[in-house]
């Protein structure tokens, strides 16, 4: 699947630019995270316990299921952030680096 | 209920602070406003509105026929109200209540905490919706009913390619018939409640017989369009793959044969309950409703708790819908001024009561019509997880009340992790419930209910503090 | 009525009277163990979960070592690991003359067997990658641990009911008399139990009954301050533990193998004796995020989703009441351990049986006498 979500209107949206697991994609001006992500992939990210893909749930900030990560090791709630220009999401959470050297 | 009078020092003005901003929240602060106070309001979102008025973001273009429907006159009115007293109050969006003590609350807000002092609280958090799991539904692409009408009102999107609608309660036909209307695909809407029930509660939501003429007009528009409407409904599962999500969903029709429904999206839900945790923290009673078959906050009529000073009002207190808790929020806010010694028009009190008792009348309609499906959580295969933050199955916890003996929520919480994730038991733990009733023998409300604890929603540990 | 008779009644069904109860049975006495709410409910269930010996009173050491041989043993004993993992404990300090003060704890003598290390500097840094900078110089414990609080009591309990003890949960004492070469205790429900020797686990409860005996002690009761964090990939063994003498700073975490990062330490609440219920400050869950982010720094990235308190029983001299009754024949306590007892759980359980069954015990125990407090005067404890 490409994407999850299917946009049904408002497309006349400035674009707004960012990269995913490290490819650039472009969302409309407005668009949550949640559906900057899924408009374009299948899930936003990895479940803990089980090999399965988590494509959020409740979309109102009441699940804490939609939580990805930004490369710089950012939590953002995808339902709930709007997308910006630059950002740089992770839908694999990071290796457990605990950063310390230097 | 609580001591009704409130001894704020005389000279001062009393500090208020009211938390939600949807419609019990709006129509407080406007009454209060009106009464001459200034309310403080917090609210979690970036905008006003709560859900069901939940409005779109800038640069959006619909009108509000399109986004709110028959209810459209509704939200206008509720906007522009919001819009003409937001300069007026000390409004406090984007902030997250995460915590209280009595007395202060302790809110985040851009990653920066800072407390609210208050003399009087009135929370109006509202509701999720309620969710039964089913086999499969950790599957991507399961989302809420009203995730899935957030996805549409507030982003302009559906949750899918081809969408199921499963679950009772009004919120199902109007999600499904609003996703048809705006172009998307209904593969099925699946009614768990079955007919005969819908007709028994006639009687009393006949008390509002709008909305009563709204959901059949629903009902039709869908059977026009030719989307395969089915009641009494038994959900099966839902299968799909680890990296894919979902693709089917299977069901047992009232008749008793197999249905299987492609899909790639599943809107689920039964009803609403109600957000407490805040309540909970600042020790308010609460009570089971055995309507609704859970835990409410136990209220006078007006919205008093059993705390001095704190109040409650909409879904976050009872579920009676958008209506009810405009009128609760007002009702609420005249209680409020009463417990000030301020003046109040017991006309207004009247009628506000009386409103009230109409919506109280169809509540329990709806809750007669879509029953909470309890006889699910005992049919659950072992292997079914209730827990979908932390992947407990319906076996593992069956396991704690049978070998450890847990027959109470907490406990078995404790022993199993249902209700330890992120979600902190809003969408496990009231089905949790029923399957340890179910596995103890007992009546669900034997078994209790989640106690809330801190944070109200994860806390970030980047937060930081500013001085007051 | 028929009064219940047992060669030991136990009141309490924390940690501490669970692991009596089992070990009793396996001296072959008869025990009933008879607990208010529900097993392992207050003190036992809500502790850090740290299995610790390093830092502990040197005089305390002897006790400790006798339970973590045990603790390597429970999955035979009790058939439940309690998720136990010996994956080492790390004392750290921020100031340079700290490094000495743990340095003289590790050369003592009744700490030999704990094979502590001191790391400072590069060296710490290059061990510990994840500590933060301030961080000068820490002792470092291999064989300690950490293991499940929620799952210690009820399975010890458990395994003392598979064993043929007799446990009553929700079964509050009325009454408790002195009757006889016996006891005879009163439960609230109108049963009656009746044994020779009567052992008091009742935790942060424990001194009301101590006091009806003629043996009040000063008491107090704390709230830990517990906070847990979204699980993260696992990637921190070692038990973390800060040594400082300022109060804010002493916190402690541990990860556990599904992720979550368990944070204790700081500040305490005092608990509502009425409700049984304690909360956590908020000023507590703002100081451990400040003073992780300084031990961890990496961990600024995560959030809290949960904190938990529960009710704890503290003498003042950090040293708990364990051994028998100054003035009462057959009469036993074993409560107030200060918010550091559940490593000393199975050593408590297995040394009280054998001084309740034989009349003394090999292990050291002699500081944790109740007489200690006898004959000062105006002992009101704070406990209600």
């Amino acid at each position: 699947m490409k994407g999850r979500f299917v946009r049904l209107g408002e497309r006349e949206r400035a674009p707004v630019r960012l990269l995913v697991d490290g490819t650039p994609i472009e969302a409309l001006q407005g668009d949550t995270l949640m559906v900057a992500l899924l408009t374009q992939g299948p899930a936003l990210r990895q479940s803990e316990f089980d090999s399965g893909r988590r494509a959020g749930f409740c979309l109102m900030g009441a699940c804490q299921d939609c939580w990805v990560w930004t490369r710089a090791g950012e939590r953002l709630r995808a339902c709930s952030s709007e997308v910006r220009e630059g950002l740089d999401i992770l839908t694999t959470q990071p290796e457990a680096v605990w950063p310390l050297h230097g | 209920m609580a001591t009704a009078r409130l001894n704020i020092p005389s000279g001062t003005a009393p500090r208020v602070v009211i938390v939600g901003a949807g419609p019990a929240g709006t129509r407080c602060a406007e009454t209060l406003l009106a009464a001459g106070l200034v309310p403080t309001l917090v609210d979690e979102n970036r905008r006003d509105g709560g859900q069901i008025y939940r409005r779109q973001p800038e640069g959006f273009r619909r009108d509000y026929a399109t986004l709110y429907g028959s209810e459209a006159h509704k939200a206008r009115a509720l906007h522009d109200s919001f819009d003409r007293l937001r300069p007026r109050i000390d409004y406090r969006p984007d902030t997250l209540v995460w915590n209280l003590t009595p007395g202060q609350l302790c809110c985040v807000s851009q990653g920066r905490h800072f407390t609210l002092d208050y003399d009087a609280l009135i929370l109006c958090t509202g509701a999720t919706d309620r969710l039964m799991p089913l086999e499969g539904w950790q599957l991507a692409g399961t989302y809420s009913l009203g995730g899935a009408q957030i996805a549409l009102k507030a982003q302009s999107v559906s949750i899918g390619h081809r969408v199921v609608f499963m679950g009772s309660g009004p919120l199902l036909y109007l999600v499904a018939s609003q996703y048809l209307k705006a172009g998307a695909q209904v593969a099925a809407v699946l009614d768990t409640s079955p007919l005969g029930k819908r007709i028994a509660a006639l009687p009393k939501l006949l008390a509002r017989p709008g909305l009563l003429w709204t959901g059949m007009k629903l009902l039709a528009q869908l059977c026009l369009a030719r989307v395969p409407v089915h009641l009494g409904i038994q959900p099966v599962r839902v299968l799909g793959d680890a990296q894919g999500g979902v693709s089917l969903v299977q069901v047992k029709t009232a008749k008793g044969d197999g249905l299987d429904v492609e899909c790639d999206a599943l809107a689920l839900g039964y009803h609403l309950r109600p957000e407490t945790q805040l309540a909970d923290l600042a020790g308010c009673r609460l009570a089971f409703d055995p309507a609704s078959s859970q835990w409410l906050l136990e209220l006078d009529e007006a919205g008093r708790t059993s705390v001095s000073g704190v109040y409650a009002a909409g879904d976050g207190a009872k579920i009676r819908g958008a209506d009810g808790a405009e009128h609760a929020g007002r009702l609420v806010a005249l209680a409020l001024l009463e417990d000030l010694q301020q003046p109040v028009n017991a006309a207004e009190l009247d009628e506000q009561r009386q409103a009230l008792a109409v919506m109280d009348q169809f509540r329990l309609g709806l809750a007669q019509a879509f029953p909470w499906p309890s006889a699910q959580a005992k049919a659950l295969p072992d292997t079914a997880i209730v827990c979908r933050c932390e992947m407990i199955s319906a076996g593992e916890l069956r396991r704690t009340v049978s070998e450890k003996g847990a027959c109470e929520v907490n406990r078995a919480k404790a022993f199993s992790r249902v209700g330890m994730g992120r979600c902190q038991g809003r969408y496990c733990s009231q089905a949790g419930a029923e399957v340890i009733a179910a596995a103890a023998g007992v009546a669900v409300q034997e078994v209790g209910r989640q106690r809330g604890q801190a944070p109200v929603k994860p806390l970030s540990m980047l937060t930081g503090e500013v001085a007051p | 009525m028929t009064v219940q008779q047992s060669d030991v009644l136990i009141v309490g069904g924390g940690l501490m009277g669970s692991a009596a109860a089992f070990f009793l049975r396996q001296r072959g006495q008869s025990v009933t163990l008879l607990e208010r709410d529900q097993i392992g409910q207050y003190a036992s269930g809500v502790n850090f979960g740290n299995v610790r010996r390093q830092g502990r009173h040197l005089g305390q050491l002897e006790l400790a070592n006798r339970s973590w041989a045990l603790w390597k043993r429970l999955p035979e004993l009790i058939d439940d690991d309690l998720e136990f993992i010996a994956s080492g404990h790390m004392r750290v300090c921020y100031r340079e003359d700290e490094i000495a003060e743990l340095a003289a704890y590790a050369a003592a003598p009744e700490a030999r067997e704990l094979d502590l290390k001191i790391y400072r500097g590069r060296e710490l840094h290059e061990r510990f990658p994840f500590l933060g900078p301030d961080v000068k110089g820490g002792s470092y414990a291999p064989h300690d641990g950490h293991a499940n609080p929620r799952l210690a009591a009820p399975a010890f309990a458990r395994a003392a009911a598979r064993a043929g003890a007799r446990i009553e949960e929700r079964t509050e004492v009325s009454e408790v008399q002195k009757v006889g070469g016996g006891f005879l205790v009163s439960t609230t429900d109108g049963r009656q139990f009746s044994a020779e020797r009567l052992l008091i686990t009742a935790g942060a409860w424990g001194q009301k009954l101590s006091e009806q005996f003629g043996e009040p002690v000063p008491l107090d009761t704390n709230g830990p301050q517990m906070a847990v964090t979204e699980p993260v990939p696992y990637a921190l063994p070692t038990v973390i533990g800060v040594y400082t003498k300022i109060p804010e700073e002493v916190i402690y975490f541990r990860q556990i193998p599904r992720g979550n990062i368990i944070i204790g330490g700081g500040y305490r609440s005092k608990p509502d004796m009425l409700t049984r219920r304690a909360q956590v400050e908020p000023r507590s869950i703002l100081n451990q995020i400040q003073q992780m982010r300084r031990l961890l720094p990496g961990v600024g990235n995560l959030n809290i989703i949960r904190v938990w308190s529960g009710i704890e029983g503290y003498l003042p001299d950090s040293l708990p009441i364990m051994g028998p009754s100054g003035q009462v024949d057959g009469l036993y306590y074993a409560f107030g351990f200060c918010g550091h007892g559940f490593q000393l759980g199975p050593g408590v359980g297995d040394v009280m049986a054998e001084l309740i069954a034989t009349g003394s015990t090999s292990t050291s125990i002699e500081p944790f006498s109740i007489r200690r407090f006898a004959g000062t005067t105006a002992q009101r404890s704070k406990a209600s």
